[in-house]
């Protein structure tokens, strides 16, 4: 195998890809993708739960099982769930891959990373979807006014 | 290229290398933006893990719940809320500031992190009164 020794001061050149997807742009692709559809999402999230009526002083579970019954909150929050999260992921990889100088360190909080992601996005999307507005045997002052029409 | 004298050589001038490395992100408001873009991106990745974790806690049980979020509730995590919600606005208008250099030009990216600061302290501005109120009067 050669070396090219290119000139000195010569702009610098990228080495040619070898084919195969070029994740690293699809991953740049994404963050802006999905940071533009977080703005919304965030925005609308954070003006709902902390600026409408009474703000944070409203929160408790009757208003998110008000919230969580209905279909459109429902896909709101997963979609949320799914892009913040890779989108968190990815920043903090990148983060990763800039400060850990040591290959060995790199690999295990790029797994941490990856884990807590994984592991994240399954247990809220479960949460969601499994969620019960009206859980059984538990006081009625605790839950949406909607749980006593039955 | 028009000569100039020694001293009103521009840094770009001064310097070796025929394309000028980190016009963007060396020094000045691209490199502020830089370092604030990661620190808050990094608050709100931690965050974004409790958060999912408490809300969690709706599958768990009311009582569950409840308690957790009554200390969000508190005037400290008032104060903690008002600078979450400080860092997601900055990160999101640094961001569009970010997207607007990578896919319209870069020639403004200076002015666009001021335009991104005025922004934030208006978001802020409409948010932190309406919100502390909130809390303290709770």
């Amino acid at each position: 195998m050669t070396t090219d020794i290119q000139a000195p001061r010569s702009p610098y050149t990228r080495a040619p890809r070898k084919g195969g997807i070029n994740w690293e742009k699809w991953g740049w692709i994404y963050m802006r993708v999905s940071g533009l559809i977080l703005v919304v999402l965030i925005f609308g999230h954070l003006f709902v739960n902390l600026m409408v009526g009474e703000g944070v002083n409203a929160l408790n579970f009757a208003f998110v099982a008000g919230k969580l019954s209905s279909p459109f909150w429902q896909v709101w929050d997963v979609v949320m769930l799914w892009l913040a999260l890779i989108h968190g992921g990815n920043g903090m990889r990148t983060l990763v891959n800039d400060y850990a100088t040591n290959a060995r360190t790199r690999r295990i909080l790029t797994g941490a990373i990856l884990a807590a992601v994984v592991v994240l996005t399954v247990l809220g999307t479960l949460v969601v979807y499994t969620f019960d507005p009206c859980p059984a045997g538990q006081p009625a002052d605790l839950l949406p006014l909607f749980c006593q029409a039955s | 290229m028009p000569q100039k004298t020694a001293g009103t050589l521009s840094y770009q001038q001064r310097t070796t290398s025929r394309r000028p490395a980190g016009t963007l992100y060396r020094g000045r408001e691209g490199m502020w933006s830089w370092v604030l873009h990661r620190i808050t991106g990094v608050a709100i990745f931690f965050f974004l893990l409790v958060h999912i974790l408490d809300t969690a806690l709706v599958r768990v049980s009311p009582e569950a719940y409840n308690a957790v979020i009554s200390t969000y509730q508190t005037p400290l995590m008032g104060l903690g809320e008002v600078a979450l919600v400080a860092a997601i606005v900055f990160h999101a208008f640094n961001g569009l500031r970010i997207i607007l250099i990578d896919f319209w030009t870069p020639k403004y990216h200076r002015a666009m992190f001021y335009v991104v600061i005025a922004l934030w302290v208006i978001t802020m501005l409409a948010f932190a009164p309406r919100h502390l109120i909130n809390v303290f009067s709770h």
